[in-house]
């Protein structure tokens, strides 16, 4: 992600979409690259060939809750989804998505965005134009500190970039 | 203003005098716990040795093989063994491996203490709040992080307060109590917040029912549930040898809570929650007669010695029904062994129970019992999510451990309640 606006395709799903639908636990001694391919098989078992790269995931309440397994994050951003939008998150899986380095704004508006609409968001200003409908849509924004760890690719780039300073002592 | 546990522990543990909900700190972490399943794995520990190749502290790091031991392929047994290796490379000395499931394990061994602050890579780390601790569950890179500083951000949580008053029924535990909660507060009610337990039926808890309740508060999005570390919670820490080293908090009778919810045990029945959310609960009453397959005793949160106990008063003289598996597995190396000293195993066994291992196996669909399509498991665990215990066609029920029991001799959901009855005429 290189600018603060990322412009996508929408797969949408309900609510309650759990670490178990996104991440089947017994597929989660395989490497994410394989793993990825029995993403969100719960509810969708034909999610990892249908998504295309920079798909936007658009979704109901509590997405991610359960687990804390990184898995889930992990094989979206495997797959191409450049950015999920949902009413809200689980906790552990927001802190998760961050850490890797998967941006995640939560809308009260996201029931009005459908599937296959093509919506713009803009974390920083957090605001979400709908281009198939014109409509706009406010969410969270992303502070921008958060932002940078984002563009950096996540925690582990980000520290690395600044170990001298973090991981003194 | 009062301050609740959480702030208490949050302030103590970022060095500052005092802390209020919304704040952000960065706050020492007193252990990190890593299991199997979402510990050193592969890519997390390449990523570290890229930074620095060394935890901050050894003494303050616990991994657990749980999840995937005893291995049932190849791949599980690689992971396990990368887990193992990597403890022993990092001079890791608290590595424990087929003790049983993280949490029952961190909590037997001392490793969580009253006032600390815990984080674990598993989500059901909060079940530590019961010791009074501040207990989480975080991911692999955010462990990273931590393994490397001893450091992590927290946002200071808001405390919801569940108060539970009255006496305990014959026949309802806690996780009927657990079920209740997360009932009416939602799947996800509790998003981002601290859940305090108290009242009367929370303080005439034991240790191991108590756990059960904290354990499920993630299930209702919670960061951390909390109870005060009173003197059953010493007298715990004492058993284990731990007679110093830590120092309770409590939280002031003024501390502000953004949400109350008050609760009367005596007017409980035995619950379930039904398939595909933890949240969708009913009484037992409006679901019986539905058939199972499988009854599953066992895991962190309904595999405690009290648990077995309490499954055997159910199952004492009677056989399982036809078709029924019953699986038992303890949540310890010890509670096994104090269950089979106690003969409890041996009611188990004589009802037509099969005794595993103490493992994470079954709950998580991961070996030692998993679904197949079209089966229908009730259990003693925490989660009943679409293809938690195996097929993404097999439906979960979570109940008590006497639930379970109950439903295994009558082949369906059934009320344990008519069972006691019984076995106290005769």
């Amino acid at each position: 992600m290189n600018s603060t606006v990322i412009r996508g395709k929408v797969l949408k799903f309900g609510d309650n979409i759990n670490t178990d639908i996104i991440s089947p636990p017994q597929y989660m001694e395989l490497s994410i690259a394989e793993a990825a391919k029995y993403a969100m098989g719960g509810v969708d078992p034909e999610f990892s060939s249908r998504v295309l790269q920079g798909d936007i995931m658009v979704a109901g309440v509590n997405f991610g809750s359960g687990s804390s397994r990184e898995t889930s994050p992990l094989t979206l951003r495997h797959l191409g989804v450049a950015a999920i939008v949902a009413k809200f998150f689980a906790r552990i899986f927001y802190r998760n998505a961050i850490n890797i380095g998967l941006p995640v704004v939560e809308s009260h508006d996201a029931d009005r965005i459908r599937e296959n609409d093509v919506i713009e968001i803009d974390f920083e200003r957090g605001r979400i134009a709908n281009t198939t409908t014109g409509e706009e849509y406010e969410c969270s924004a992303i502070p921008s500190h958060i932002l940078e760890l984002i563009r950096d690719g996540g925690l582990v780039p980000y520290l690395k970039k600044h170990a001298a300073e973090l991981l003194k002592g | 203003m009062g301050k609740t546990i959480s702030e208490k522990i949050l302030a103590r543990a970022a060095g500052v005098p005092e802390t209020s909900a919304g704040e952000i700190l960065w706050v020492n972490v007193d252990k990190a716990m890593m299991d199997d399943l979402l510990g050193p794995r592969v890519e997390i520990a390449e990523q570290m040795k890229a930074l620095r190749d060394a935890v901050w502290d050894k003494r303050k790091v616990v991994i657990i093989s749980d999840h995937y031991t005893p291995a049932a392929t190849a791949k599980q047994a690689g992971i396990v063994k990368f887990t193992r290796d990597w403890a022993q490379e990092h001079g890791i000395e608290n590595y424990y491996e087929l003790e049983g499931p993280c949490h029952q394990v961190m909590v037997e061994h001392g490793h969580v203490l009253p006032g600390q602050v815990v984080l674990g890579t598993d989500s059901h780390t909060c079940m530590g709040g019961a010791l009074g601790a501040f207990a989480s569950g975080v991911g692999s890179t955010e462990m990273l992080g931590i393994l490397l500083t001893g450091k992590t951000w927290l946002k200071v949580p808001e405390t919801m307060q569940v108060r539970w008053d009255g006496a305990l029924p014959a026949g309802v535990m806690a996780k009927d109590m657990a079920l209740r909660t997360i009932g009416k507060i939602g799947n996800a009610g509790a998003t981002y917040k601290s859940v305090e337990f108290t009242g009367s039926a929370i303080a005439a808890l034991s240790l191991d029912q108590r756990m059960a309740i904290t354990n499920m508060a993630v299930e209702m999005g919670a960061k951390a549930g909390l109870m005060a570390p009173d003197q059953k919670v010493v007298d715990y820490l004492n058993q284990q040898k731990v007679t110093s080293g830590y120092s309770p908090v409590f939280s002031d009778p003024d501390a502000a809570y953004c949400a109350s919810y008050e609760f009367d045990v005596g007017e409980l029945s035995p619950l379930v929650a039904c398939p595909h959310e933890v949240d969708n609960v009913a009484e037992v009453e409006n679901v019986k007669g539905t058939e199972i397959q499988q009854a599953y005793v066992g895991s962190c949160t309904g595999g405690r010695f009290e648990d077995l106990a309490a499954a055997a008063r159910v199952l004492k003289d009677r056989k399982i029904a036809r078709g029924v598996r019953l699986l038992v597995s303890a949540a310890s190396r010890s509670i096994y062994r104090r269950a089979l000293a106690e003969g409890i195993l041996e009611i188990l066994l004589d009802a037509g129970a099969v005794i595993l291992p103490p493992t994470c196996g079954a709950c998580v669909g991961l070996h030692s019992g998993v679904l197949a399509e079209g089966e229908t498991c009730i259990s003693s665990t925490n989660r009943n999510f679409i293809g938690r215990m195996g097929s993404k066609g097999a439906t979960v029920y979570l109940g008590s451990p006497m639930t379970v029991a109950a439903s295994a001799i009558a082949g369906h959901i059934a009320d344990p309640r008519p069972f006691l009855q019984e076995a106290a005429r005769s």
